[in-house]
């Protein structure tokens, strides 16, 4: 059943992007309408794939990486319809859908089979650790895209172009308060995400701190988000060096991800996949 | 279009109530059957504009907004002038009007401006332009649709307009043409900012830098702007950027005094040209102008203050000539500094995309200028619709009378029968033509059945007069 959810609210994410990728393109009104329609559907949708697979599976759906994928692209999505309650730029979903989209199609081309859970994954903690760990990315996720439109409007603005672009992208001083919102959302939940992490390691391998590659890069990342929140607060960070730093940031949790369980054997490797 | 308005007949007035109720003044009794004033009504402007005159003419003629009550009922006194409002702005002084004698209306506002505002003729007459007829309908329409703007496209014409137009309602010197004219004027401002893109490119220097500002700031609201020396240029791109809600200025200039004048007119802070590194530390928005032959700004005096602004953003704006600010300023961290050059390019490249949309935008006013001269025609066919049934009834009654003084015996219900059954005649001969002539759109065409009708049926316009003046008697 939760498959069925997953193809239909994959299948609408992609209609969502695209009619996202129009907007941005033709900035119709109409289309970001229909994209935020079609993308509230599909998350919809997405919910009830991970509640089904939640109970066909009895645990948390976040044991293997179709699920994790999913879950993150998930997460995204949610955090994008919530951006968009509180802040009027409409273009945000032309960045972020396309990420989700990525994540949902990796996910659809892995093996989705519910596999009994592995020992080391019943735990009190793991719904908590996976939960915030996600939650906490997917924000950064908006930072990210937050970064990446700064610095291309700043290069225009510098280079003092002023044109399709400029007119496309938000302004400046909007793009730097929400990344600083959202980097002031996302640390805590990373923060809590690494803190439940431990609690669970000390549960499960007797030790809060073992240094195997995934926790080594998540201390790397959340080392990372700490000098930018810091700086940000004190020296008055702002603009471009917070910008690259939200972009540096996102690439080492990406990695912290994916990377990890891809390159890094570790004890985080619980599947093939 | 020779713009003859003879008058209404009472079922316009019920059709019309809403106008008629308006603009009762004008049309003193309306309760007789039909009522025929014989006016020759022209639309007129003469007025002057940024492109016609220089700030400082523009700022003798220019009506204070609580003057314009005053000047309109003198305006009114003049005999020539029917309706009439004065529309005045920062960009523009005109009074458009309806007239009876063209050339003895222009005459008079010529007089009433001089008069008026104590100016002698010669000093502004050649920044006058005139509109007449079509002329001035087009003008009044592009005027309203900001295709007539110094910063093409810009809203807040529409609103002056609004407000003059509300002035003249007020006034009581707004009257039938003037009511149709400017609610159509708002009709097609309307289709333009819908059906076009005027309004959104950036096309002049000073509206390119608001635009600039917002893609820095967002919105302008809470920011402040500090304004070295003074300038054209650089007082009229406060100007925008005041508009576009910029909440404080700061002024600053060599000789304080001037500072402080200024300040009174952009209910700025004026301060000592020696604080200006103060201003940089507080304000947003910089905008220089002075004709100083060295750099005022430099850049590691810059650097120093982004310091101590803890990296908020800036924006330099450098409109002087020789550079005020040196352009190593502008790659700074958080500084964005822009000289006149640079605007103009931007200003350059939208304007081509301003030309397109500007093309559509005249294609919607001559549309509706069509429009609106078709209604003219339309008040001009009543009064000879009103005279022809007026010929044929006065036929019929003679003819009824001879044939009743000749049968005398006649019963009452045969007298009605009579009656009914030329009254048919005549609405039956009269239907098909009338409806006609109501519904020609074509202008040459209806020109050319009223001709024929009058004509045909010798109805001259001095007949209409004379019929006038016996019934006011």
């Amino acid at each position: 059943m939760n498959i069925h959810f997953f193809k239909f609210a994959s299948f609408l994410y992609l209609f969502g992007t695209l009619a996202y990728l129009a907007y941005i393109i033709f900035l119709k009104e109409a289309l970001s309408k229909l994209a935020v329609t079609v993308i509230s559907v599909g998350f919809a949708s997405h919910t009830l794939a991970i509640l089904t697979r939640y109970v066909e599976a009895g645990h948390t759906p976040v044991t293997n990486l179709h699920e994790s994928l999913s879950f993150f692209a998930w997460m995204i999505i949610g955090i994008l319809l919530v951006a968009n309650l509180k802040y009027k730029v409409k273009v945000l979903g032309s960045f972020l859908t396309p990420i989700a989209l990525i994540l949902m199609l990796f996910a659809f081309a892995l093996p989705k089979e519910i596999f009994p859970l592995a020992p080391v994954l019943k735990s009190f903690w793991h719904p908590f650790h996976v939960i915030f760990a996600f939650l906490g990315n997917a924000i950064f996720t908006l930072t990210f895209c937050c970064g990446v439109m700064y610095l291309i409007q700043e290069h225009q603005l510098k280079s003092k172009k002023m044109g399709a672009i400029t007119k496309r992208l938000p302004p400046l001083n909007l793009l730097d308060d929400l990344s600083y919102q959202s980097l002031k959302f996302g640390f805590p939940l990373l923060t809590l995400g690494i803190i439940t992490g431990a609690v669970w390691a000390e549960y499960a391998w007797g030790r809060y701190w073992n240094w195997d590659p995934k926790e080594t890069w998540s201390l790397i990342t959340w080392l990372l988000y700490a000098a930018l929140l810091h700086q940000r607060l004190t020296v008055g960070w702002r603009g471009r060096k917070a910008a690259i730093m939200a972009i540096v940031g996102f690439l080492a949790s990406l990695f912290t991800f994916l990377g990890v369980n891809l390159i890094l054997p570790g004890l985080h490797t619980y599947s093939n996949w | 279009m020779g713009l003859i308005v003879y008058g209404l007949g009472l079922k316009d007035l019920k059709t019309n109530d809403i106008t008629y109720r308006q603009h009762r003044h004008l049309y003193p009794n309306p309760y007789t059957k039909t009522f025929i004033f014989s006016v020759q009504m022209e639309l007129l402007v003469v007025g002057l504009n940024h492109k016609t005159a220089p700030i400082e003419i523009r700022e003798r003629l220019s009506f204070p907004e609580d003057g314009i009550e005053r000047a309109l009922s003198r305006v009114k006194s003049f005999p020539s002038l029917k309706e009439n409002m004065i529309l005045s702005t920062c960009n523009r002084v005109e009074i458009c009007a309806a007239a009876r004698e063209t050339e003895k209306a222009i005459h008079d506002l010529k007089e009433f401006f001089s008069q008026y505002h104590g100016i002698s003729l010669k000093e502004f007459e050649k920044s006058l332009y005139y509109h007449v007829g079509e002329e001035a309908v087009r003008h009044i329409f592009r005027v309203a649709s900001s295709l007539d703007s110094m910063v093409v496209g810009e809203p807040q014409i529409l609103g002056q307009i609004k407000s003059a137009y509300n002035m003249a309602v007020e006034s009581k010197t707004s009257g039938l043409i003037l009511h149709r004219l400017l609610h159509r004027a708002f009709h097609v401002a309307k289709r333009v900012r819908t059906e076009t893109k005027i309004g959104n490119s950036a096309v002049s220097v000073s509206f390119v830098a608001v635009e600039l500002a917002k893609k820095i700031f967002g919105t302008l609201e809470k920011r402040s702007v500090l304004l070295i020396g003074a300038g054209e240029m650089s007082e009229l791109a406060a100007r925008h950027l005041v508009s576009g809600g910029i909440e404080k200025v700061l002024l600053t200039n060599r000789t304080y005094e001037r500072a402080v004048e200024l300040a009174q007119e952009f209910r700025g802070e004026p301060i000592p040209f020696e604080e200006m590194n103060q201003g940089l530390k507080k304000v947003d928005i910089v905008i220089s102008a002075t004709d100083s032959s060295q750099y005022l700004i430099e850049h590691d005096q810059v650097a120093k203050v982004m310091k101590d602004r803890k990296q908020k953003p800036i924006f330099f704006i450098d409109i002087a000539d020789p550079r005020d600010i040196e352009p190593k300023v502008g790659n700074i961290e958080n500084v964005y500094l822009y000289n006149i050059d640079d605007l103009q390019k931007v200003a350059n490249e939208n304007i081509q995309d301003r030309e397109k949309e500007a093309r559509k935008a005249e294609a919607i006013v001559q549309d509706e200028v069509v429009k609106f001269v078709n209604w003219y025609h339309s008040i001009e066919v009543t009064p000879t619709i009103i005279a022809l049934r007026e010929k044929f009834e006065a036929i019929r009654n003679r003819e009824l009378g001879k044939i009743l003084s000749l049968y005398p015996n006649l019963t009452e219900k045969e007298k009605q029968s009579l009656e009914a059954m030329t009254s048919a005649i005549i609405n039956k001969i009269l239907h098909g033509p009338l409806t006609l002539l109501k519904k020609t759109d074509e202008e040459a065409m209806a020109d050319l059945y009223l001709d024929a009708l009058r004509t045909l049926f010798q109805l001259s316009e001095k007949s209409l007069e004379e019929t006038d003046m016996e019934k006011e008697k």
